[in-house]
């Protein structure tokens, strides 16, 4: 089957594939014949994309706005669509409203801002609730180290793809008697193999010729090993990208001693793990404020800054946008539009290098008006 | 097994708690077990202690021989009952009862010394020999000591933490099934009593060693039941503890916050698969698991290993490994024995010859083998005499 399938043209793949999956189509209906997570927006009259932007709360503003004149500057081919996700009650459940969910659907991508997630009972978080209405699968998180922040670790490039959707956060849990919790942890090979094919095709896209699949098979032989085993049959399908696997122990091990040799290759992983691995990736350069991420989905993809919404600057000009013009730079080049990308990063990335107008989370002193225009006068 | 049981349940039923009412004999083994009942003294035959030292696979055999020759130089009382445990697959039932072997020995002289065991990844391995060896003999607690050592240079400055880690339940239950095919449930248990144990025995360790804060390491923002439970439990046990300082951390937070500010973190308790990652990435930060020593303690039973747990197969038999580790746990076994002499000559021996930097192994940036680390260390514990 394996031989077989190394050799089968994708159409062939598919008619291949198609008649044993029959059987289990109740979980996923996606026989992966092209592209994961292919962006389908299409351009407007004018020869521009809109994007649905979620400010978000806090400082979630004021960065949007240093981004968004950034943008002008660059003059990206980008209309922007304000909504609104404010959470709302549906049926008992957390949602989001319905007009921002069809502007997302529409455009199929998104910018987010930081959130501040409701603290009360209930209330899921409203990241886990557009993860879950978009069935974004697929976490993005790459690290590179900022020239102008010293921190113990220089030269880090990672890139971490993290499952989103099942694995140790399906929220399964339940009391089995008084003071004994069971929590399931829920591995499918569906939901595997999309993150997994997703992580071999971003490696080509970002010309990495490595794969690693990090994993803990040997304590969670079953779970972890068919998440282990998918990636081999994926890795089939990839005969020009190195693939190979590495237990947890290790990866956590060498990442922390000497990130460099992970620099050419992309890591994919479970849900828990990822979430573990990615903040301690944006630890080695700095902390979240310089870390982008993507929520890739099939339908359409978000693009976010994961750091908080500080509360405590919010409005007085003094907060940090790198995380969320980077995300944005991920977002211009899932759209394709990778000039702009590597315009605006070269000059986000000389000014933070040049340490001359740094905002006051990386030791400057300069607000985030000026930080912007000295990234705009690069442009 | 039968001895074990019943030994357990005169045990319960000797105790005039109210904790009989409490339910489930399974859950109830020792809530309320502390650090000092944990302490249980093997007794000595002939002035000496009789320990068991298990090498393990890997660099194990190198680095315990090494053991062996720094403590016979020192005198130290004890004999040793060596097992060759081995994990990696040969000859499966002579592998099996050599692991049986070795539990009943452990059980017999209530310590050992231990290396790590090789574990498999394929499904029809077996389960992991020191998973195994940890439930079957209830070592609930798992203690690695990162710390920097003087004169070793790292990316970071004045680590100084202690990772408890449940090791019996949590993500390692080996509780697995697949409902259909392509679709797998793994179980995580976590029960209050053996979240009570973990964490009571974590205050006490603070207090036992001057620490002055513990943190614990969840995730009940997502596993809100499982992390839930115990993120209360530590909530509620700490106020019986106001001499400490306590908070909570999540745990990708806290692997963030560990590789840019480790000063902050005294000790930190948690979780099973947490601990795997956190030991991990602290040993890293003080130079990689051939300097953390570490243990793991029951109530009867307490065996010592490095304390990031690495097979080190690729350097097997090369004469590199850094025996370091295994012999700074082994110190640590002789202070839990109580002879504190031979215990502080072998250790400051050990930090002399890493902190003078002219003998080093190849982890610590040094050419030494094996061998002359260990002839170095005997030389600077001769020169002290």
């Amino acid at each position: 089957m394996l031989a077989l399938r190394s050799i089968a043209a994708p159409a062939q793949r598919q008619a291949f594939r198609a008649a044993p999956r029959a059987v289990s189509v109740s979980f996923q209906n996606r026989f992966y014949s092209s592209r994961v997570a292919q962006f389908t927006g299409q351009k407007d009259a004018s020869g521009k994309y809109t994007v649905s932007l979620i400010e978000g709360d806090g400082i979630g503003p004021e960065i949007a706005v240093a981004v968004k004149d950034i943008f002008a500057a660059a003059q990206t081919p980008i209309n922007w669509e304000p909504i609104n996700v404010d959470p709302i009650l549906k049926d008992g459940k957390t949602a989001i409203p319905d007009a921002a969910i069809e502007s997302i659907r529409r455009n199929k991508i998104a910018l987010k801002g930081p959130l501040a997630t409701p603290i009360g009972k209930g209330h899921v978080s409203l990241n886990l609730t557009l993860r879950r209405t978009f069935n974004l699968f697929a976490n993005l998180r790459p690290c590179r180290s900022v020239a102008g922040f010293k921190t113990p670790y220089d030269g880090v490039d990672t890139v971490l793809i993290r499952e989103n959707t099942e694995g140790e956060y399906s929220g399964i849990e339940h009391v089995v008697v008084d003071g004994v919790v069971q929590s399931i942890k829920l591995i499918t090979r569906e939901a595997s193999e999309r993150v997994l094919r997703y992580a071999f095709e971003q490696a080509r896209a970002i010309n990495r010729k490595k794969v690693r699949v990090v994993h803990k098979a040997t304590i969670m032989k079953m779970s972890d090993g068919l998440f282990l085993n998918t990636a081999r049959e994926v890795a089939q399908d990839f005969p020009d990208i190195e693939f190979d696997a590495e237990l947890l122990d290790n990866t956590c091990l060498k990442m922390t001693t000497d990130p460099t040799p992970y620099n050419d290759k992309v890591l994919v992983m479970p849900n828990l793990y990822g979430d573990i691995l990615s903040d301690m990736c944006a630890g080695l350069i700095g902390g979240l404020g310089l870390t982008p991420s993507g929520n890739i989905g099939d339908e359409c993809s978000i693009f976010e800054a994961v750091h908080g919404s500080a509360p405590d600057i919010a409005g007085k000009g003094l907060a940090n946008p790198t995380a969320l013009l980077l995300s944005s730079m991920m977002m211009l080049r899932h759209m394709g539009l990778n000039e702009y990308a590597d315009k605006i990063e070269k000059a986000a990335f000389d000014t933070l290098a040049e340490g001359k107008v740094l905002t006051g989370d990386l030791g400057g002193k300069a607000s985030t008006k000026d930080f912007t225009s000295a990234i705009i006068d690069r442009l | 097994m039968l001895s074990r049981n019943s030994m357990r349940l005169a045990r319960a039923v000797a105790q005039p708690t109210p904790r009989l009412a409490r339910g489930f004999a399974s859950v109830q083994d020792t809530p309320a077990q502390t650090l000092q009942s944990d302490i249980f003294k093997p007794t000595k035959y002939g002035g000496k202690y009789t320990v068991t030292l298990i090498p393990g696979d890997g660099i194990g055999a190198e680095v315990a021989e090494s053991v062996k020759t720094v403590f016979k130089a020192d005198n130290v009382p004890i004999t040793w009952e060596q097992i060759e445990v081995s994990g990696v697959q040969d000859n499966a039932s002579r592998t099996e009862e050599a692991f049986q072997q070795a539990v009943a020995s452990l059980r017999r002289n209530k310590l050992g010394l231990k290396g790590i065991l090789h574990t498999p990844i394929s499904r029809s391995g077996h389960q992991s020999f020191n998973v195994a060896m940890r439930q079957e003999l209830d070592i609930y607690a798992s203690i690695s000591l990162v710390k920097n050592l003087p004169g070793l240079q790292t990316r970071h400055k004045d680590v100084d933490l202690c990772i408890i880690r449940e090791n019996t339940e949590g993500e390692y239950s080996g509780l697995e099934h697949q409902s259909v095919d392509g679709v797998v449930e793994s179980l995580k248990i976590i029960t209050r009593a053996k979240s009570e144990r973990i964490t009571k025995f974590a205050f006490q360790f603070a207090l036992a060693n001057q620490r002055k804060k513990v943190t614990c390491i969840h995730k009940a923002n997502i596993m809100k039941l499982a992390d839930g439970l115990f993120r209360g439990t530590f909530n509620r046990l700490a106020k019986d503890f106001p001499q400490l300082e306590c908070n909570d951390m999540i745990v990708d937070n806290a692997s963030m916050q560990c590789v840019s500010k480790p000063q902050q973190f005294d000790v930190m308790v948690m979780p099973n698969l947490y601990g795997g990652i956190l030991s991990n990435i602290a040993a890293a930060l003080v130079g990689g698991p051939g300097v953390v020593p570490g243990c793991n303690m029951g109530r009867d039973v307490a065996v010592f290993e490095p304390g990031c747990r690495h097979v080190g197969l690729d350097i097997q038999g090369k004469d590199q490994a850094n025996p370091t580790a295994l012999l700074l746990s082994g110190t640590m076994l002789l202070r839990h024995l109580g002879l504190d002499d031979h215990a502080n000559r072998i250790s400051n021996a050990v930090y002399d010859v890493i902190a003078q930097g002219k003998v080093r192994t190849r982890d610590m940036g040094g050419e030494a083998s094996t061998h002359e680390f260990t002839r170095a260390i005997l030389d600077s514990m001769e020169k002290s005499l």
